[in-house]
């Protein structure tokens, strides 16, 4: 293949000149802002890029990327990226979504898409709570949350979507967060490099209806012992002092201080190719006692839909040619009227 | 003992059994036949919703009805000459609606104690001369005369007996003169892999023939002349065959790519299965988790350049609305086929209705004009559905095609279209030339036909965002400005409006005025020809005109509806497109509306006439 070089872009290339109306302080501003910074070093033409979204404050982010965009109704960007990738398997197609329009509403197309696994990029902005509709509990709010619809606290169990990702059969599942820019670019370059539907869930601070959700992993003083930053081959280590670890007793795992008892050695190492490992993983979300994974949860390679499509595609021209339309009209049994 | 043979205008036949005595197939290959030896033909297929309802029972009855003749028709038949029982709760269904006089030709082996009593009958029938006196019986002991037929084959019994509709398409063939070669072709293809089978059923259809032939029960062979149809090459379609064509054809003529997202259901599923079966024309087919993923992913196609298309049925339209809305205010080239049920709710899934056409008309959130197109018969859904994709594409809006399950499923003779013929498909992306001042305007239209233009995600310079928030007129940005919101609202009308402005002259049958107009849209129109055609026989002043587009309607439609002093509107619904016509045009239309999930007979609609104008 003919060495196509790429045009060199940069920022500014990636912003539209529609003015960005989220809250002030809102997280969403630091994700978009990531965003700008590294899509134009990853190497695509611009106008290959299609951002799709649903509804919901984090689904207005189309319309600030100058991209191809297409904002469209509650729930069903997976639906129309399905459409556009299959269309045109050349487009680089992300998904921006949240937990009310990706995980309630659209909830049956995500699960759909991630076992499909098209090559389509998905960023889940998680705040756990409604902000477009002003503060309506979410399916990823915790058990209990008081909010405008549930004043005496809410009923229903939270999704943990990282848990969802890896039961619908994703290929690609990692956590981020809003505030910790390098390493969401890193994510974000990730998550483009993988080939196959790569599901990103991004911590991300609703500072009016729901702020501080995810204070024990972004303040100063608790995040280090509430964030265990994975890499892959590496033991799950974590705390200011690094002394902290995840290790598994039977298959519980729990956490252990280095020390006396226990080496580093002795701790469990990611494996990014490990589903069981990316399951144990998932499941310390909402758990007081484990800190939350952020990083890569699981990564393997599996054939993509779309080449798959076009595989069959292809077959079928080497079996019957590239037929056309007069052939069908006039195959079958047919008599001619004089 | 001499055989006669009598030459007959036209004969219809219902072939009924239980849904496991593979009815449905011998009907189609008695079609086939009969399209083969060049008659005029209509079919009906009538089966039950239920995969396999008890064997014997009233539920599970399938029948299958075909119409020929020498000379044009346009109706499947309402009473038939000759019905075909395999069992006694097929007679027990069909039986009143033989036309008096009919014939009915049994298996008399399936008239057991157990059958007799599942289909509630006392007595057997065909001992009691209760039928005598009204028709001519023949009751045939088709499943002892199949396992003679194949005794020394080694074959199980249920296998032999499976095999018994074969011997009635054989006594068939032999009673209407046909001849069996290409079944025993067809044979050799659906069994290539279990040549047993192909053997024992040609045997069976052997043995039916000469049961015929040598017996002295049937006398009387029956021939029906070749119909004078117009010079060309013909074949038999079936409605959702056709219009799958008519989508390849759209696709192949423009260049576009086909995309089809859809979810499995009846009566629309065939058009699923074909299009996938096609892949070989570069058609993407997606079975998509739900009905909105069907729409949704096809308008994703269409906002990536390719032709997008789903089909479902009425409960899958309801599904789609919401996204039907988005494609509206997009403004996106998008084919939606609803191959309409009887409803509401899951309703009857497999008998035909035309309760939908509010639905496509009306049924989104807010002023969401769609055009909506209909299909008169099985093979029109190849040109309706061509058109639909054309008139998507230029004017850069969803369109919703109606069928209807008996449109669907049914068949006629076709005379094969040329690709060449069809009107012209020509189909420009916007590229940077479009590009004034650097910037490209997205809602920027062209003057003729309202519509914006086509730029596609890898298109350089052309990039944009597209949403379902109201857009600025040119520029296509968010915008809650109350006279923009106007002014788009009363755009999106005019534009599909506009589209009237292409049809042809709308045809009269008849004479432009007189004493009754027969007004029809989609698979209604066959009965209101044949109605028409009777009435004028009988020298009434009645003349048919027939919708293909309800929305937009013609715009010489107000002026030919004030020519005549009655109007009569047949729907197969409780009146909804008498509801069109009275609030546009300010007419006393009267409606027929006969909602039994059949078509509305011709019978029906000149018994309704002759009560308007005597």
């Amino acid at each position: 293949m003919p060495e196509t070089k790429v045009k060199t872009y940069t920022r500014a290339d990636f912003t539209s000149d529609q003015a960005v109306r989220w809250c002030p302080g809102c997280g969403d501003y630091a994700i978009l802002a990531q965003a700008q910074k590294i899509f134009p070093d990853l190497g695509v033409e611009k106008e290959k890029f299609v951002f799709i979204s649903g509804i919901g404050c984090s689904s207005r982010f189309p319309y600030y990327m100058d991209t191809y965009g297409f904002h469209t109704i509650h729930g069903r960007a997976p639906g129309i990226a399905s459409g556009v990738k299959l269309s045109n398997p050349d487009l680089s197609v992300w998904v921006v979504t949240g937990d009310g329009d990706g995980l309630s509403i659209g909830g049956n197309h995500m699960i759909h898409l991630l076992r499909r696994n098209l090559d389509i990029n998905v960023m889940l902005f998680n705040n756990r709570i409604y902000g477009l509709t002003k503060g309506q509990y979410s399916p990823t709010s915790e058990l209990g949350k008081v909010t405008r619809s549930t004043p005496m606290g809410s009923l229903d169990r939270p999704f943990n979507p990282l848990a969802l990702a890896l039961g619908s059969g994703a290929t690609f599942v990692c956590r981020t967060i809003d505030i910790e820019t390098k390493h969401m670019q890193a994510i974000i370059t990730r998550s483009y490099s993988h080939k196959g539907t790569a599901f990103i869930e991004i911590y991300q601070n609703c500072n009016i209806f729901n702020d501080g959700a995810f204070a024990p992993m972004t303040d100063k003083e608790s995040k280090a012992d509430k964030v265990l930053w994975l890499e892959n081959g590496q033991p799950m280590l974590f705390g200011a002092k690094q002394n902290k670890g995840i290790r598994l007793d039977g298959n519980k795992p729990i956490v252990v201080t280095i020390g006396k008892k226990w080496s580093v050695d002795d701790l469990l190492v990611h494996d990014e190719g490990d589903y069981v490992i990316a399951s144990l993983l998932s499941n310390m979300t909402y758990q007081d006692d484990f800190p939350d994974p952020i990083g890569v949860l699981y990564a393997i390679d599996a054939p993509i839909y779309e080449d798959l499509m076009l595989a069959q595609i292809n077959k079928a021209v080497k079996q019957k040619g590239t037929g056309s339309v007069q052939d069908l009209l006039d195959a079958g049994d047919t008599w001619i009227v004089e | 003992m001499s055989k006669t043979t009598q030459k007959v205008d036209e004969v219809v036949i219902r072939f009924a059994g239980d849904s496991g005595d593979g009815m449905q197939l011998t009907g189609g290959r008695f079609t086939e036949t009969t399209a083969i030896v060049g008659n005029d033909l209509s079919t009906l297929p009538d089966f039950p919703a239920e995969i396999r309802a008890p064997a014997g029972s009233l539920a599970g009855v399938s029948a299958f009805q075909i119409k020929f003749s020498s000379k044009d028709i346009h109706t499947p038949g309402d009473a038939p000459d000759v019905l075909v029982a395999m069992n006694p709760a097929a007679l027990k269904v069909h039986q009143q609606e033989l036309a008096p006089g009919g014939t009915i030709i049994c298996n008399a082996n399936a008239f057991s104690p157990k059958n007799l009593k599942l289909a509630g009958y006392e007595a057997n029938p065909l001992e009691d001369g209760s039928l005598d006196d009204y028709y001519t019986v023949y009751d045939v002991e088709m499943s002892n005369m199949v396992k003679r037929a194949c005794v020394d084959m080694k074959l199980p019994p249920k296998t032999v007996d499976r095999t018994k509709n074969f011997f009635a398409l054989g006594l068939l063939f032999w009673i209407y003169d046909r001849p069996m070669q290409s079944t025993k072709n067809w044979l050799k293809v659906k069994f290539a892999k279990r040549p047993e089978l192909v053997e024992a059923n040609a045997r069976a259809m052997d043995a039916g023939y000469n049961y015929g032939d040598t017996t002295e029960i049937f006398t009387t062979r029956y021939t029906v002349d070749k119909a004078s149809l117009p010079a060309g090459t013909y074949r038999n379609v079936v409605g959702n065959y056709a219009l799958s064509l008519g989508l390849a054809a759209a696709a192949e003529k423009s260049g576009l790519g086909l995309y089809y997202g859809g979810y499995p259901i009846t009566p629309a599923s065939d058009i699923l299965h074909t299009l996938s079966a096609w892949k070989h024309l570069g058609i993407k087919t997606f079975q998509a988790e739900d009905e909105i993923a069907g729409v949704t992913s096809a308008i994703g196609a269409a906002f990536a350049g390719n032709l997008g298309v789903t089909a479902t049925s009425g409960p899958g339209i309801a599904l789609k609305g919401e996204a039907l809305g988005l494609a509206v205010m997009a403004e996106l080239p998008v084919v939606v086929v609803n191959v309409q049920r009887g409803g509401p709710s899951t309703g009857l899934p497999t008998k035909t209705e035309q309760s939908d056409l509010l639905q496509a008309l009306y049924g989104r959130n807010g002023e969401a004009p769609i055009p909506v197109i209909t299909s008169a018969t099985p093979g029109d859904c190849f040109f309706v559905a061509y058109e639909a994709c054309r008139i998507a594409v230029k004017y850069m809006t969803p369109v919703i095609l109606l069928t209807d399950g008996y449109l669907a499923n049914g068949s006629e003779p076709w005379q094969v279209p040329k690709i060449d013929d069809l009107p012209p498909f020509d189909v420009t992306f916007a590229d940077k030339s479009k590009i004034a001042d650097g910037q490209f305007m997205p809602y920027l239209r062209d003057k003729d036909t309202m519509a914006r233009p086509w730029a596609i995600p890898g298109t350089e310079g052309l990039e944009h965002r597209i949403g379902g928030l109201e857009k600025e007129d040119v520029t296509g940005n968010v915008s809650y400005d109350p006279d923009n919101h106007h002014h788009m609202v009363e755009t999106r009308a005019l534009k599909v409006e506009k589209i009237a402005n292409e049809f042809e002259p709308t045809e009269i049958f008849g004479k432009k005025s007189g004493d009754l107009l027969l007004l029809s849209w989609g698979g209604t129109k066959g009965s209101c020809r044949s109605a028409a055609e009777s009435l004028q026989d009988e020298k009434k002043k009645v003349s048919h005109v027939h919708l293909r587009w309800v929305n937009p309607l013609p715009n010489d439609l107000g002026e030919i509806l004030i020519k005549f002093k009655n109007i009569l509107i047949p729907e197969i619904n409780y009146g909804q497109l008498i509801k069109i016509i009275r609030s546009e045009f300010l007419v006393d239309a009267k409606g027929l509306n006969l909602v039994r999930g059949k078509p509305i007979s011709s019978a029906d609609i000149q018994k309704t006439a002759k009560d308007l104008i005597g």
